[in-house]
């Protein structure tokens, strides 16, 4: 039989358990969260063994705050949302139970980072064109992969990727696909920095050169890529907006501080348009809150998408607004040198940073454009676009 | 903490009064009404505040009300906003119905008043410009122009230098005048040669006229999610339907697009008046600035949706016999009605100490 799953004060309660066997003063970071991990109270709606308990995803509120009440470690989600995000939750779906076993703990205790080699110079909307090959060694049953990513955040700190690779280059683009964990050690995987606008090198060109990857981490059908990743695109738009955030928690929070300690900078104009930046943030966050009470409701509704479309317009708009706040000071930035980051910083930095990073909100993780074009067809249903590359092969399409 | 969802009984609420809506008061009943003078759809109003028991949702049960809340109300103005139905529901409903109950240490004129505005026999209406703001003080004495649904008004509430009176309508002098919205008509009162009832001195009419305009602004942002989201259902269904260069107007992306915006603006302007809705029926501290943001935000996305409305369904969009005007009218109207967005962002630079720069000397 199986059993009921833990409500709230069931959770509790093993929380504080798991505080009293491993205190998290005299306990190390990383032995808390793999004694978190193996109490099932990593991310409580996964089953039983895999860092869950099968309970309902909106109890993990309940447990998060029992333990960061107690000063417990959390696994800095920030470094390992690739991971966290889009790869836990397509291993979970479509991973054998030995690959379930193997990759969960680690990338979830952030004790291996994961990046997601989707994007291809040729192919980024448009990413079902992918040409990255990978072809069967009939012998071992290893897959060989050739090909070249790129925009790949975090490859240069990652031990993992998911990637996606063409298996078929005769079936139409969306068929011939199949999805992989790819080891980035391997030697056939070469990593370069690719620097961004803001100067530093926080993604990444990835070049795959005989890359053997085991079928055990396949992950999914042969030629059935394009339905799993899905699965990682879904959830790389649902991640976002799942937080709560206080009044003025995000970058208007920011631009609020300044234009309060700093009233020799302001003028009517910038009045007008800060307020209205500041209501259209206030309303976002409500958006958030109420699209946080229909999950817990189980009502989740396509509102997630809008989080992710409102977030990035927000961003820019008000980065922009701090910098012309800013005046004369607007005009000099931080520094340009090259670094490679371990995570991005949105909040830390400086105004001009901040205004140069936020323009990859609306491109990141799938562009305006493209965001406004699904929920126009599959929120409300409007007719798709004309396409003429549905039932061509992959091969013989322009490129 | 706020609740931004809508409950089961507010659900059935809904669609009860969309269902008498639809019935009664569609838009061709509107079309043929609005150049009457009298846009009002008889017997829609008894039907609606009486046997429905919509006039009194706010009012306490012990005061003869459905002892409901804001929420509910609410509900019912997103209703009347989807449907623009011309019905005295937000000026008597609301915001007199609310001004009498923050009357503090009601007397029995009060109290049977309304008893009276919740059983839906009296309609009144507080005899201000319906663009006064919360936070503006009414003209006292004289003629005041732009007071919304006047003409069916039983009863005015009228502040006076010494307070707020009960006029009987019949005594005053009401000169109707002509609306940008067609289906919510103003009139001229001037009350002065009428004696009337006192129900507050000054200061507790002052306080009470607040936040019965409070209630208003903030009801009102539900009135405009209903009609915004009406614009877009209607562009949606009517682009998918229109064919030009032999496609579907809606495959388009240029006007994919487009409405996809609105209907994220859509998004979120429901969860602002929610939290409107909600910081009124609990009694927030934090209202008059929910309220405000709720105003700012709304009155921008109905005068959006009902533009793109009338665009997007081209020549027809501007033909008389098609809705799509009147929603275009009472959303313009709507953005001045109650406060501008202006005013409530000067409530909003104050509340969340944002001032404004220092004029120069
Ligand atoms: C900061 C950052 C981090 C990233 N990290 C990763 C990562 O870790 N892993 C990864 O795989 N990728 C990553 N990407 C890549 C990202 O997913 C792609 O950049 C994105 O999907 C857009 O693809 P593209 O750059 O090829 O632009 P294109 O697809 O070439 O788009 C160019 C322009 O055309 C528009 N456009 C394209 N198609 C349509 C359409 N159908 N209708 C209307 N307009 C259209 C786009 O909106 C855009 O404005 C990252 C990108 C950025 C900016």
């Amino acid at each position: 039989m199986i059993p009921a799953a833990p409500d709230a004060t069931e959770l509790i309660a093993r929380a504080r358990k798991l505080l009293a066997e491993h205190s998290p003063a005299t306990t190390s970071r990383i032995d808390f969260l793999r004694a978190r991990f193996d109490a099932g109270l990593a991310w409580v709606h996964y089953p039983v063994g895999l860092g869950g308990l099968g309970a309902p995803r909106a109890l993990q509120a309940v447990v998060d705050a029992e333990l960061t009440a107690a000063g417990a470690p959390d696994n800095d989600p920030r470094r390992i949302g690739i991971g966290l995000g889009m790869a836990a939750p397509t291993v979970l779906a479509y991973g054998s139970e030995d690959v379930k076993a193997r990759f969960l703990r680690p990338l979830w205790t952030g004790e291996e980072v994961w990046c997601q080699l989707f994007s291809e110079p040729g192919a980024g909307s448009d990413l079902a064109a992918l040409g990255t090959r990978a072809v069967r060694d009939e012998q071992s049953g290893d897959w060989i992969v050739d090909g070249q990513k790129v925009w790949t955040s975090s490859a240069h700190t990652a031990r993992w990727a998911i990637l996606i690779a063409r298996t078929d280059p005769d079936l139409p683009k969306h068929r011939g696909i199949t999805y992989f964990v790819c080891d980035m050690t391997d030697p056939g995987v070469e990593v370069r920095p690719l620097r961004q606008i803001t100067g530093e090198a926080e993604f990444n060109e990835v070049f795959l050169t005989g890359v053997r990857i085991p079928d055990a981490h396949r992950l999914g059908e042969v030629g059935d890529g394009w339905r799993v990743a899905q699965t990682t695109l879904m959830n790389e738009r649902v991640s976002i907006g799942g937080g709560r955030l206080p009044r003025e928690g995000g970058m208007i929070g920011k631009a609020a501080a300044t234009w309060r300690e700093r009233p020799e900078l302001r003028t009517h104009d910038l009045h007008q348009r800060l307020l209205d930046l500041w209501v259209d943030a206030e309303v976002a966050r409500l958006t958030g809150e109420r699209l946080r009470q229909q999950l817990v409701a189980g009502q989740p509704g396509p509102e997630g998408s809008a989080m992710k479309l409102g977030f990035a317009r927000l961003n820019q708009l008000i980065s922009g607004l701090e910098v012309e706040l800013l005046g004369e000071e607007g005009l000099l930035y931080s520094d340009w040198t090259m670094v490679r980051p371990e995570l991005v910083d949105f909040t830390g930095r400086d105004a001009g940073y901040r205004y140069l990073r936020a323009k990859g909100n609306s491109i990141e993780g799938g562009t305006t454009e493209v965001l406004l074009n699904i929920v126009a067809e599959r929120v409300l249903g409007l007719p798709a676009e004309p396409r003429n590359d549905k039932d061509v092969p992959w091969k013989e399409l322009a490129r | 903490m706020t609740d931004l969802l809508y409950s089961d009984t507010e659900d059935d609420l809904r669609a009860a009064v969309r269902a008498l809506l639809t019935d009664r008061a569609g838009p061709d009943v509107l079309l043929g009404r609005i150049e009457t003078g009298s846009p009002y759809v008889p017997g829609l109003w008894r039907a609606l505040a009486a046997d429905m028991g919509a006039a009194g949702l706010l009012v306490p049960e012990k005061l003869g009300g459905q002892g409901a809340s804001h929420r509910e109300a609410a509900v019912v103005l997103e209703e009347l906003g989807r449907a623009v139905t011309p019905v005295p529901y937000l000026t008597s409903s609301v915001v007199a119905t609310e001004t009498l109950l923050a009357i503090e240490d009601p007397r029995e004129r009060v109290t049977g008043l309304l008893a009276d505005l919740a059983a839906g026999r009296t309609v009144a209406v507080l005899a201000v410009p319906l663009s006064a703001a919360p936070d503006a003080r009414p003209a006292t004495g004289g003629r005041v122009t732009g007071v919304a649904d006047a003409a069916v008004a039983d009863v005015l509430l009228v502040p006076r230098a010494d307070g707020l009176y009960a006029v009987p309508a019949a005594e005053a002098v009401i000169e109707p005048q002509t609306p940008l919205d067609l289906t919510r008509p103003l009139a001229a009162v001037d009350a002065d040669a009428a004696s009337g009832v006192r129900l507050a001195d000054r200061a507790a009419a002052d306080t009470a006229i607040r936040r019965g305009l409070l209630a208003g602004a903030g009801l009102l942002a539900s009135e405009q999610l209903g009609l915004a989201a009406w614009c877009l259902e209607e562009t949606v269904r009517h682009t998918k339907e229109r064919f030009q260069f032999n496609r579907p107007v809606g495959s388009f992306q240029a006007l994919k697009h487009r409405m996809a915006q609105l209907w994220l603006e859509i998004v979120n302007a429901r969860a602002a008046a929610r939290a409107a809705a909600d910081a009124l029926a609990t009694g927030s501290p934090d209202a008059p600035l929910t309220v405000a943001v709720a105003q700012a935000y709304c009155s921008k996305v109905a005068v959006h949706a009902a533009e793109e409305c009338v665009q997007l369904h081209g020549g027809i969009g501007m033909t008389w016999e098609h809705p799509a005007h009147l929603a275009l009218k009472r959303a313009k109207s709507d953005q001045i009605a109650l406060g501008s967005a202006g005013s409530h962002r000067a409530v909003i630079a104050e509340l969340a100490e944002l001032p404004a720069p220092v004029p120069s000397p």
